[in-house]
Order: structure tokens, then C-alpha cells, then sequence
């Protein structure tokens, strides 16, 4: 008896408090479909009185000449050019670190270790510099290219982890059979590292479409935005015309993310858990 | 060739990506910007040295910088114990065996999926506004509530909620953690009639220091670097209330282009996350439990 009651009191509390902790992207949700008059009338409601999808449709168009396909596009193709580059990067460089011994290796891996804990600040100028003394400024490149060569060292630990996790037994094996190193990284770690991929394309995705402060340093023609810098403009206190449209855009952009969070959650979960990653 | 050379050769090979982008994009970046650090630079004309000049302005007479350190410290120590602290009691409650557990974790993990987000930020200066759905409902009881953003006393506290809504990452990590936890433990305990709450202090929280250790250096050295809410919902006022250490440094970098000012500015940043990190880790030894050393 008593032990239904403390069941029952665990439920309530953790809905009660679940409710609490979901409500503002219901109220996200529920506000890009009021009317504009209503939003604020009735703010804390989270029903519309009638389902206002002009809100989706004239948001989309954006203002100016751009419009929110043009966003959309900007962040597909700045995350997914990434995400190749950590995919090949962050697994080449981890297998040099995990299954290979050479003298350099472990001044090389303190390198890596430390350049997990820098802020990015302290690198954040001269970047900047040698991008802009590149001409690099205002094209994708600066938001790209460092994924080609281990720009987060987080996803090449993460690797690292994961291939250590491997049996040796299995090189061996494949050095028997007359398989050199090339060949042992492509047939017998890539075959078994799936999860590993999953997990670092997973967050990458997520880390990519959300980052903020890489796109507002290095892009300022609205052509080139990405969907953050697009729902930032289109929010300026001095511009926005309508909240309603300013709502369903920030419910569009976060799409992508929980369509990724609900398919892949296990892969989320496990890879935060066991690396200790921040989501 | 030499077989040791060749061996050499094919790991260099293999981490070759990585060491090219630590040499262009970490390594020669660290140089360059303490180098800045002591010149004048707005990026038009070149570097102009003026030793110590930075530092020294900053820490004698910029008000603004003192501020923003006593803005940033104040979030800090008041957010990361706080998000540690309901991250842990949610992980507890949640390693009851009941149906549901899985489900509710994945909703309360939901706010941490869209964490830095824009959209997230739109939707505290409206939530919290003065037409927003907090006051809305604080009507209902009769209050008459203020803008919460842009009121000096309460816009930095809106953005610690906003961290503290988002204890997932650390919630899944002590959840991991104390599943690791011998269940003898608990079932020698209750034999010597230990009760709930002493098993929680005496079991739960030592065997979970290393986790916990953990969880504290990743979010305090996040915490020193938060941008983007500041950025996007107070922008740093109401008079500067909010103003970030990496707000201001990002102001002065790319508003007033004083390049050699914000260097300094990041590697005083970066001799404070050292001191704190070290500190946390000198700390270690006296808080933290590893078994394979048999205790402390």
C-alpha cells in the first residue's frame, strides 16, 4: 500500500515538473499558430483560438530578398560539408592515436588533450585574422574547412575511446593474413567503428546547426546566413513586424534537431554517458 | 628505410590532418594572439607594441572589465552548483525501476537538445518579457510583474533559469554513473539497517565523486564561456548587468576591433580557467573516491 502511494507520488511529481520543463517550447509552438492580436493578449495560453498557418507561410519568405530557403540551404550545406570532414578526419587521426605506436605519439596526444580544454576564445582573433588575410571571410570556408583537419578534437577523443575498445586479436590477425597498416584501418577498424560514426555524425549535425558565433563572426552578407544568423535578423527588436511569423521560424529551425534527437536517441544518450560529451 | 623511421612515418601519416589543423589553427593562433596581446591593433594598420599597456589599462582602468568578471564569476558560482545539484536529484529519483523512467528522461533531456539554439533565445525574452507568459500567469494571482529581461535586478537570473533548464548533458552522465554502483553496497547497508538518506551520503554521493568531478570542470569551464544567451537575449544590459566576460571580449574584438585588447583579455580568460581547473584538481584528492587506490 504504502509503496503505490510513494508510486503514485513519484508519477505525479515528475509529470507535474516534466510539464513545467516542456512548456515553453509548447508555448513556442502554440504562439506560431495564434494570430498575431492574440500572442500577447492571452500570453500564457497554449491554445490558439483558430490555427493561423499563414504565420508558417508568410515567415518562410523571410523579408528583403531572402527568404528562409535560402537559410535552410546555407545551414544544410555548411553541416553537411562538416560532417564529412569530422567523419574522414576524426577517424584517420584516431586510429593513428589508438592503434599505432610511434615515438611522437604521446607528446602528440597531451597536444590534443590540452586543445580540448582551451577556450575558444584565446584562438578566436588571430582565426579571424588569417581568414580574413585569406579572404576567407564571408564564404562558408571558415565555417568548413577546420572540420577537414580535426577542428574538434572532442569527436577524434571520442574515436579514440571507441577503437580502443576494439580487440587487438583482430590486427593481429589481419597482419598474419599479410594485411599492412592502410589495410587494417580499412577492412577490420571502419567495418566495426558504425557506432562511433553514428554517434560523432550525430552530434556534429547537432553542434553544426546550432553554432551561433562561428556564422555571426565570419558571414555578413544575409545571402550567405545560416538559420540561426536569418532567425536572429529577422528578430531584431527594430525589424520584426509580426510575432507570429517570428515564432513559427523558430519553430521550423529547430525541427532538424529533434527530428535527429527522436531518431537517434539511443546513439545521443550513449555517446553523452560513456564520453561525457556536452549535448 | 630503417623500420623505426617507417613506423614514424605511417603514424605521422595517420594523424597528419589533425597536427596540420593544431599547427595552423591552434598552435600558431596561441602565439599570435599573446603576441597581440601586447600591441595596439584595429586590423588596419599593423600591430603596434606596447607592452604591458593592455594588461594594464585592464586591470587599472577599464570599470567595464571589472564588471564583467564580477557578472561572470556571479553566474558562475551560483548556476554551475545549482544545475549540478537538480541534475543529480533528478538522476537519483530517475534509478527508481518504474515503467515510464525512460520516457520521462528523455523528455526532461529535450530543453539540453536545442540548448544554444536561437530560437531558444527568442523564446526566453518573450516568455519572460513584460507581455510574456510569466507575467500572464502571474496576473492570475493577482501580481503585476515586471519585464524580467531588461530589469537590472532580475535579467541575469532569467539567463541562470535558462542554464539551469538545461541540465541534461550532466543528468545523463550521473544517471551512467550510478548505474556503475555496486548494488552489494546497498544490500550490506540495509543489512546494517542503514536508512535512505544515510545511504545517500554514506554510499551514493562518495562512490559518485569521480562523476561529479567530472560534471564540475566541464561546466564550470563552459560557464566562464558563455556567449550566446547573453548575446542574443540581454546583450549584455540592462546597464551592463549581463555583460559577459566573452560578450565584452567579443564587443571589443569585432565592435571596436581593439584586437589587441581582446587578446589580452582571452589569455587573462585563459589564466582564470587554468586556475580554477587546477584548483578543482588539487581539490581532488581530498573529496574525490577512487576505488583502485583503495579509498582516498
Amino acid at each position: 500500500m504504502t509503496l503505490s502511494v510513494r508510486r503514485i507520488g513519484f508519477h505525479v511529481f515528475v509529470i507535474a515538473f516534466g510539464l513545467l520543463m516542456i512548456y515553453p517550447i509548447l508555448w513556442t509552438l502554440a504562439s506560431s499558430l495564434k494570430p498575431e492580436s492574440e500572442i500577447f493578449k492571452h500570453a500564457g495560453s497554449l491554445i490558439p483560438s483558430t490555427l493561423e498557418w499563414n504565420n508558417y507561410i508568410k515567415g518562410w519568405s523571410g523579408f528583403g530578398t531572402t527568404s528562409f530557403s535560402i537559410f535552410f540551404r546555407n545551414s544544410a550545406v555548411i553541416t553537411l560539408f562538416g560532417l564529412v570532414g569530422t567523419l574522414f578526419s576524426s577517424s584517420v587521426v584516431a586510429f593513428g592515436f589508438a592503434r599505432l605506436k610511434f615515438r611522437t605519439q604521446s607528446l602528440f596526444f597531451a597536444c590534443l588533450m590540452i586543445t580540448m580544454m582551451l577556450p575558444s576564445q584565446v584562438t578566436m582573433i588571430p582565426q579571424y585574422i588569417m581568414f580574413h588575410k585569406l579572404n576567407w571571410v564571408n564564404t562558408f570556408l571558415p565555417l568548413i574547412v577546420p572540420h577537414y583537419i580535426g577542428g574538434s578534437p572532442f569527436f577524434i577523443f571520442m574515436m579514440i575511446q571507441f577503437f580502443r575498445g576494439i580487440p587487438r586479436e583482430l590486427d593481429e590477425a589481419a597482419v598474419i593474413d599479410g594485411c599492412n597498416t592502410y589495410h587494417i584501418f580499412w577492412k577490420v577498424i571502419l567495418p566495426l567503428a558504425k557506432p562511433a560514426f553514428m554517434t560523432v555524425a550525430i552530434f556534429s549535425f547537432m553542434w553544426t546547426w546550432d553554432d551561433f558565433l562561428g556564422p555571426l563572426i565570419y558571414l555578413n552578407d544575409p545571402k550567405l546566413f545560416t538559420v540561426s544568423m536569418g532567425l536572429r535578423m529577422f528578430s531584431d527588436p527594430s525589424s520584426v513586424s509580426n510575432w507570429g511569423y517570428m515564432f513559427a521560424m523558430s519553430v521550423l529551425s529547430l525541427i532538424p534537431q529533434f527530428l535527429i534527437f527522436f531518431t537517434f536517441q539511443k546513439y545521443i544518450v550513449e555517446g553523452i554517458a560513456t564520453t561525457g560529451l556536452k549535448g | 628505410m630503417n623500420q623505426q623511421f617507417k613506423r614514424e612515418l605511417v603514424g605521422i601519416s595517420f594523424i597528419s590532418p589533425w597536427l596540420l589543423g593544431f599547427l595552423t589553427f591552434t598552435l600558431g593562433p596561441i602565439i599570435a594572439s599573446l603576441y597581440l596581446s601586447f600591441t595596439n591593433y584595429d586590423m588596419l594598420s599593423s600591430p603596434e607594441w606596447i607592452g604591458t599597456h593592455n594588461y594594464i589599462h585592464m586591470l587599472t582602468q577599464d570599470s567595464r572589465y571589472w564588471n564583467s568578471l564580477k557578472v561572470t564569476f556571479l553566474f558562475v558560482f551560483i548556476s554551475v552548483p545549482l544545475k549540478l545539484m537538480f541534475a543529480l536529484f533528478v538522476a537519483v529519483l530517475f534509478t527508481r525501476n518504474y515503467r515510464g523512467v525512460s520516457f520521462y528522461r528523455t523528455v526532461y533531456y529535450i530543453p539540453s537538445i536545442i540548448g544554444g539554439s536561437v530560437a531558444v533565445s527568442v523564446m526566453w525574452k518573450r516568455l519572460f518579457g513584460l507581455h510574456g507568459a510569466l507575467n500572464s500567469g502571474l496576473s492570475f494571482l493577482g501580481i503585476k510583474g515586471v519585464d524580467w529581461i531588461t530589469e537590472p535586478n532580475t535579467a541575469i537570473w532569467s539567463l541562470i533559469l535558462l542554464v539551469l533548464w538545461q541540465f541534461g548533458s550532466p543528468m545523463l552522465i550521473f544517471m551512467a554513473g550510478l548505474k556503475q554502483i555496486p548494488k552489494e553496497l546497498y544490500e550490506a547497508a540495509s543489512v546494517d539497517g542503514a536508512s535512505k538518506v544515510s545511504n545517500f551520503f554514506r554510499i551514493t554521493l562518495p562512490m559518485l565523486t569521480p562523476v561529479i568531478f567530472f560534471n564540475l570542470v566541464m561546466q564550470m569551464i563552459g560557464g566562464f564561456m558563455t556567449f550566446t544567451q547573453s548575446f542574443l537575449i540581454t546583450a549584455g544590459g540592462p546597464l551592463d548587468r549581463t555583460l559577459f566576460y566573452a560578450v565584452y571580449l567579443y564587443q571589443n574584438a569585432f565592435t571596436n576591433f581593439q584586437m589587441g585588447y581582446a587578446s589580452a583579455m582571452a589569455w587573462v580568460l585563459l589564466l582564470i580557467i587554468a586556475t580554477f581547473t587546477a584548483l578543482v584538481f588539487k581539490s581532488s584528492s581530498a573529496w574525490v573516491y577512487y576505488e583502485s587506490d583503495g579509498g582516498k
